[in-house]
């Protein structure tokens, strides 16, 4: 057949989102067309959106399942404020997803699942695609399900698997539309049914059908180009945030030379971790699935007091939990990391949705005083690098160590460069071996004047047998002591080596070098506040940004760089909580702005509230 | 036995530089003298033993073995040693806990470490009440037990911690007493050897807040009645009563006449075990001790250690190289 000639244009950006019935496989289709433009050299960012029942009933709203693409010829930073296009499997993908969606976008929905009585799932009287009430969006409409049936027809595959195969008909015109490479999803389809050859086949022709529709039907008349984003030399791999979390502690554990123990529950959305982390026993990592968060943490410390790199993985109740254990660890002065995932709450909240609600907790939240270090990710390959960073505080100053993620970053994914392994930090550890007093004698309190460390003396050590616990210890021999002088001396003393810990100085991206205004954040927001800075300062507008990885001890040059600015803007996914630190810490006016909707920042959004500080003071 | 002359150690080596503060008469000095003269036996270098602890006035006890130790926090010790043992298995694990501790706030670390087998060897020191808070009633306290917290006496039913344990799969159950050394260290003995987690629960004295309470098998004028030693191979009886299975019944019965059942440990099937359990309630009247249940099944360390071994194995290439591999896994691409 003559395909008849299609224009072909040239974008610099397009966000794409895929929504339709969590049983529609739209992860694996937004995962795919990632991975296609991830080959092409697109800068690329991405976040998924799942219901949060496992199996709402099919056709519902809350069953609604979305994975969003953002991809570009520069550099981006976020996945995108709103979807230039959107695939709708239903009526419920195309209701859920609608509002989001800015006038002109496209909209390509499938046709077959506009039924009555999928319409009146969900409150659709008359079929929006009859009625008018899409007149400001370009729709096409697509009978993906039944076009998808047709080309299978001679396949002999069953009804129920050619149904199911209708994603790669949308996988296969998406990527004809935006020009995507599509070897590696073939490549995917065989490994993925390799028990199947039935369903590769039927996958493969599914996904050919989409391609073709595109290339040969007069519904689309425009095809797209994006060329690839002028990116850093090397090797990329696109990954989420849960993932390089992972692969940093396992990389962590070879760098250490020690084994790695996980103690973890399941709980949404750290889980990832534990499953990601349970492949990777080769490299002398066990995993434990506790019966709760205490034994997790519990083991986990158990393991460290063995001489291995204890590790457990949570989200905020879960940390919640673990308080009374993290305390134990601060007072033994072992090496510790804890994962807190955050999470929408208080109580379980919203466990699909991201907030950075944990900050204080954190910080403060424990019985007594006990400081420790608190370290958080900006962005989903930031984790790997996060971890390592985590472990090494952990390692050297033997000190338990937060690792603050968040939604956001764990499950939303981006190009990674993969860093060059023996590169990585060197994060061997000396265990103590024989006794550190002239007479001969073992006190386990006796700290290394540098990074006032305790020594690490594992059990199985001869001569070094020694007690620890949580009572109140004397200094150096770690004795039990109830002396109110060695009280005050060690509750100060545990303070000041947390602080001491030396941590890189903020940077901070004034290009302009004349802003009045500084804008600080920490976490995740990383993406939404450059996106919005740049934004700005294209613009016209000067604006610095400064980022904060180090949230315990803080970088010993934030408070001059507070002090350089007129106006200090803080935000956060919470109520403030960074903002009442700084506050408190510097005693500098920080203005707090905060969202707490369990959706990430867009950009927009921090672009005219910047704006309007900027403008107006 | 060559090791143990070679080790040459002595009770003494077992005590530590700090001084014993439980209070005078407590039954936890006779259970520290007793374990103290015991781990020579053992033949293990004491820096291959951790003691690990919870809280309570017996959760001191590592402080007072010169051993390796911990003093965590409440409840929590089962749950410590678990991932102690689970990456050491060199090490000889002992974990010490109350009533109060093992029963109460860490009764989910207990009954999943016994589940798991994991190789721990757990002595509970029951003396039916709350010691370091001073007298509170305990999981184990007998109903209606009038105490600072229960003036008008307690409302809730005791926890057979034996029961308990089995129904937790435990692998090896046993009980003890504090003033009977020699029964004592036998109960440990067989602990020691035991591969999996070896649940021992001995009957403590708290001569301040609840003096007395084993006296009825303790005392010489009332025990030979009321006291039923287990022995392996030996039929079971209490002074002239016999332990019998009555026809059709579930469980076992003390009775004048009749065929004393003849004990044995390495029964698979809990029921028995069980079944000796609940000759006593809280009231002591026929309370066996010695070893309930010894069977073997694969601990929890040892599978996951295999698994972890086993991957080590099929892996090739160094440490570094597995990892550059595992970076470089899955869809990459290069910009030049
Ligand atoms: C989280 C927590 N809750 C409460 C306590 C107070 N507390 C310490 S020991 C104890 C009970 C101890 O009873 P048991 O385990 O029977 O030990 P015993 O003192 O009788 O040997 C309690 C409630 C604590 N230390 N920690
Ligand atoms: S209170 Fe009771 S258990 Fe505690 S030390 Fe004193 S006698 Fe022993
Ligand atoms: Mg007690």
């Amino acid at each position: 057949m003559a395909a008849p000639a299609k224009r072909v244009e040239q974008l610099d950006r397009v966000v794409i989102r895929f929504a339709g019935d969590s049983g529609d496989g739209m992860q694996l289709t937004g995962d795919r067309f990632t991975s296609e433009t991830a080959q092409l050299g697109n800068d690329i960012s991405t976040l998924p959106n799942f219901p949060a029942e496992i199996r709402a009933p099919a056709g519902t709203l809350p069953g609604v399942s979305s994975f969003q693409v953002h991809f570009a010829d520069y550099d981006i930073l976020t996945p995108g404020d709103a979807p230039n296009v959107l695939v709708a499997m239903n009526p419920a993908a195309l209701k859920a997803n609608l509002a989001d969606l800015p006038a002109g976008a496209d909209i390509i929905v499938n046709t077959d699942e506009f039924t009555r009585r999928n319409l009146a799932k969900v409150g659709y009287a008359e079929s929006p695609l009859e009625d008018g009430s899409l007149a400001e969006y370009a729709v096409h409409p697509v009978a993906l399900t039944s076009l998808t049936l047709g080309a299978l027809a001679e396949s002999g595959v069953s009804k129920k698997d050619g149904e199911r195969a209708k994603n790669m008909f949308a996988l296969g015109l998406l990527s004809w539309m935006y020009s995507r490479p599509f070897e590696s999803t073939l490549r995917f389809l065989e490994r993925k049914f390799a028990k199947r050859p039935d369903l590769v086949a039927a996958n493969k022709t599914a996904f050919q059908a989409g391609w073709n529709y595109g290339e040969t039907t007069e519904a689309f008349s425009v095809r797209y180009e994006i060329k690839p984003a002028k990116m850093q030399p090397g090797t990329y791999r696109n990954i989420t945030g849960n993932q390089a979390l992972a692969l940093g502690l396992v990389a962590a554990a070879v760098r250490s030379r020690l084994p790695l123990f996980l103690g973890a529950y399941p709980i949404t959305p750290a889980s990832d971790i534990l499953h990601e982390l349970s492949k990777h026993k080769r490299f002398g990592v066990t995993t434990m699935q506790a019966e709760d968060e205490i034994a997790a943490i519990g083991a986990a410390l158990g393991a460290a007091y063995g001489g291995a790199l204890g590790v457990t993985t949570t989200s905020g109740p879960g940390v919640a939990l673990k308080g009374e254990t993290i305390s134990l660890a601060i007072a033994l002065e072992l090496p510790l990391v804890i994962v807190d995932v955050q999470r929408a709450g208080p109580s379980t909240g919203m466990p699909t949705k991201t907030e950075q609600a944990d900050l204080n907790m954190a910080l403060f939240g424990r019985h007594g005083e006990a400081p420790l270090a608190v370290i958080a990710p900006k962005s989903p390959s930031d984790c790997f690098h996060a971890a390592l960073e985590a472990a090494r505080i952990a390692l050297t100053y033997r000190t338990p160590v937060i690792l603050l993620s968040d939604n956001y970053v764990a499950n939303g994914s981006e190009p990674w460069l993969l860093p060059s392994v023996d590169e990585l930090p060197d994060l061997r550890v000396e265990f103590a071996t024989a006794p550190n007093t002239e007479d001969g004698r073992f006190l386990p309190y006796l700290r290394d004047p540098e990074t006032m460390a305790r020594p690490w003396a594992v059990p199985g050590t001869p001569g070094l047998e020694h007690r620890i616990g949580g009572l109140e210890k004397a200094d150096k021999t770690g004795d039990i002591s109830y002396d109110p002088a060695n009280h005050e001396f060690m509750v100060r003393t545990r303070q000041a080596r947390i602080e001491a810990i030396p941590v890189p100085d903020v940077d901070v991206e004034d290009p302009d070098e004349n802003a009045q205004v500084l804008v600080l954040g920490w976490g995740s927001t990383y993406g939404p506040i450059g996106a919005a800075c740049r934004a700005l300062r294209q613009r016209g507008l000067t604006i610095a940004q400064a980022h904060l990885r180090h949230l315990s001890p803080l970088p010993a040059n934030l408070g001059e760089v507070l002090a350089g600015y007129e106006k200090v803007v803080v935000p956060e996914m919470n109520l403030g909580q960074l903002a009442a630190v700084i506050r408190a810490r510097y005693l500098v006016d920080a203005v707090p702005f905060n969202q707490i909707s369990g959706l990430p920042f867009t950009a927009a959004t921090l672009e005219s509230m910047l704006e309007d500080v900027v403008k107006n003071g | 036995m060559a090791e143990t002359i070679a080790l040459k150690l002595t009770a003494k080596d077992f005590k530590s530089d700090q001084e014993v503060r439980w209070c005078p008469g407590c039954g936890d000095y006779a259970i520290l003298a007793a374990v103290q003269q015991f781990m020579p036996e053992l033949a293990i270098p004491r820096e291959n033993i951790v003691f690990v602890s919870g809280i309570g006035c017996s959760s001191r006890f590592p402080y007072y073995m010169n051993t390796y130790g911990m003093h965590s926090i409440h409840g929590r010790a089962p749950a410590i040693a678990t991932g102690l043992s689970a990456s050491r298995p060199d090490l000889s694990v002992w974990v010490v806990t109350g009533d109060g501790d093992a029963l109460s706030i860490g009764g989910n670390h207990l009954i999943h470490a016994l589940r798991r087998n994991v190789n721990l060897k757990i002595l509970l020191f029951n003396n039916r009440i709350y010691g370091l808070t001073k007298g509170q009633y305990s999981p184990t306290s007998e109903i209606g037990k009038i105490t600072k917290s229960t003036p008008a006496g307690s409302a809730d039913s005791p926890f057979n911690p034996l029961s308990l344990a089995l129904g937790a799969e435990a692998t090896f159950v046993a009980r003890t007493i504090d003033s009977d050394r020699k029964h004592l260290q036998s109960v440990l003995r067989a602990a020691a050897e035991h591969e999996g987690s070896a649940f021992v629960e001995i009957y403590q004295n708290c001569n301040i807040f609840n003096d007395g309470a084993f006296d009825l098998i303790k005392d010489p004028a009332t025990r030979d009645e009321h006291l039923i030693r287990l022995e392996q191979g030996q039929p079971i009886t209490v002074g002239k009563y016999n332990v019998v299975h009555p026809e059709g019944s579930f469980g076992l019965k003390v009775q004048e006449g009749g065929t004393p059942i003849v004990h044995d440990a390495t029964v698979q099937d809990p029921a028995y075990a069980f079944a000796l359990t609940r000759l006593s309630g809280s009231d002591l009247n026929t309370t066996p001790i010695g070893v309930f249940r010894n069977v073997r099944r694969p601990s929890y360390d040892e599978i996951v250690r295999k698994q972890v071994l086993d991957a080590k194995t099929q892996a090739t290439g160094s440490p570094e190289e597995m990892l550059d591999g595992l970076l470089n896994a899955g869809d990459t691409w290069t910009i030049l």
